[in-house]
């Protein structure tokens, strides 16, 4: 027997590990960083059915999938959530539920747990009901922690999800000594990216980076306070940090998105970018659009790479960060991240870093996620 | 005093959030976790795949010793040494140290 102890690597080897299936845009909160559609109304009659759903799962278990995240909108607004986790269970995946927590009653949770749900992420924006309420637009707080209670005394692993901006950001702290007193072990504060709602938002939004630095700060001390009692993900914005994420691990490398109605995409924010087909589950096999589509050879890999990334050494890590990023903020989506230092484009980054950081500016409101809001007619061609 | 996992009589068992399965698609053990996965290697597959709480320390040891060829030794310090990192990365826990009834 080798001697080898913890020689463990996970390497994709082309198979979509991940899949995150968004079972419908609908959700009863109206979150302004929210990073479904700016046209998410339109989604509802598309919704692909119990029956689509599952082969969707077959397909893709076939295809070498492992984790599942069921996700949104709110995927409690499908009746038959239950029944799409215990299928997949089933099929051998680990089921994770990514939700609000509106909804999620004691029945329901009952069915979840006998349907075999291994995992939820629950999101919590604040630790004060007046602010929570005021950030999603409705009266949430305290069914939230309801919630969050009920997925305790299941006996649920929990992940607490805190998405961050300049609103909430000082109370890291108090929603970590809530999340300890309630015996949470995972709290991951997700600051957030700015795409479709929060995109809009940004300026609102975005903290400085000395709120970030300070938050940062108050994370290290509660790592040292609890040690292995509680796992605190807090992973600094890349718009201040020079470098950009090595975004899904690469296009169409492990990750695998379904949308609402079917089209299946490398990423969740994927269709932003113009140019790109995107096809349905109810139009081609899961496999041709996994390996064989336009949409996912099109990045895939390191061989589109543009300069300065060519001639770079880390491009095997970031393997030139975000292709939404990139057509977002450099209206190209085959350019380099501009949140990388090296970007031509970087200095897009900086300016919306210092608007964060004038100290006196002129507020606007928040515009609440809600439909109508916006036109997208421009997004269509 | 914490009694160290690799104490002869203990039964270490996977811990609750984890589910340990054969993947045929990975041709390997696998581990899958809230927010994770991990593909394992064959030996570490074997050790775990005895972590059941039911075989004491000592007993998977001889098992593995007895399926396996190489220096006994080297078998018995792998496993221990597999078992300490399998245990401060929370997959596994401890199980009683009672006898098993
Ligand atoms: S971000 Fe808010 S509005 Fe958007 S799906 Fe999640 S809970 Fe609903
Ligand atoms: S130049 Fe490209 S590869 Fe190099 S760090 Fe920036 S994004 Fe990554």
């Amino acid at each position: 027997m080798p001697k080898d102890s913890n020689g463990l690597t996970l390497d994709g080897q082309g198979k979509p590990l991940w899949l995150s299936l968004e079972l419908t845009y609908r959700c009863p909160l109206k979150c302004s960083w929210c990073n479904n559609p700016l046209d998410f109304d339109d989604y509802a009659a598309r919704e692909l059915s119990t029956e689509e759903w599952k082969r969707v799962l077959r397909e893709s278990r076939e295809l070498g999938a492992l984790q599942l995240g069921f996700t949104g909108g709110e995927p409690l607004q499908r009746t038959d959530l239950e029944e799409l986790v215990s299928y997949a269970n089933e099929l051998g995946f680990y089921t994770n539920l990514i939700t609000s927590g509106i909804g999620l009653t004691e029945e329901r949770l009952v069915a979840l747990k006998a349907a075999g749900l291994k995992q939820i992420q629950l999101s919590l924006q604040a630790t004060e009901a007046a602010v929570t309420d005021a950030l999603v637009g409705a009266t949430a707080h305290e069914r939230k922690l309801d919630a969050a209670r009920r997925i305790k005394a299941h006996g649920f692993p929990m992940v607490l999800n805190m998405p961050v901006f300049r609103q909430n950001i000082g109370m890291t702290d108090a929603m970590i000594a809530w999340a300890a007193e309630l015996g949470i072990e995972y709290i991951e504060f997700a600051n957030i990216q700015y795409y479709n709602w929060a995109l809009m938002n940004r300026d609102e939004l975005m903290p400085t980076l000395d709120q970030v630095r300070e938050a940062e700060q108050v994370v290290q001390r509660w790592r040292d306070k609890l040690g292995k009692k509680m796992t605190i993900y807090f992973v600094i914005p890349d718009y201040y940090e020079g470098r950009p994420k090595a975004c899904m691990n690469g296009w169409g490398a492990i990750h695998l998105t379904i949308a609402p109605d079917g089209v299946a995409m490398p990423c969740q924010e994927a269709r932003v970018i113009p140019g790109l087909e995107f096809e349905s589950v109810r139009d081609k096999p899961l496999a041709w659009l996994w390996h064989e589509s336009p949409l996912f050879r099109k990045y895939r890999g390191l061989d589109w790479l543009p300069e300065p990334c060519v001639s770079c050494d880390e491009k095997e890590k970031d393997f030139g960060g975000c292709r939404c990023q990139a057509f977002l903020l450099t209206g190209d989506a085959s350019n380099t991240d501009p949140a990388c230092g090296r970007s031509p484009h970087h200095a897009r980054v900086r300016e919306a870093v210092d608007t964060a950081a004038r100290p006196l500016r002129f507020r606007k409101p928040l515009f609440k996620r809600a439909a109508g809001t916006v036109t997208t007619a421009f997004l269509e061609d | 005093m914490t009694i160290p996992l690799t104490a002869t009589d203990r039964r270490p068992q996977l811990s609750p959030h984890f589910m340990f399965r054969w993947e045929a698609s990975q041709d390997a053990y696998i581990l899958l976790y809230p927010e994770g996965l991990i593909k394992l290697n064959p030996s570490a597959g074997e050790i775990l795949k005895r972590c059941d709480g039911q075989h004491t320390v000592a007993e998977l040891i001889a098992e593995l010793q007895a399926a396996f060829p190489g220096p006994a030794d080297d078998i018995d310090q792998g496993v221990r040494a597999f078992l300490d990192v399998a245990t401060d990365k929370g997959w596994l826990h401890a199980g009683e140290l009672v006898k098993k009834s």
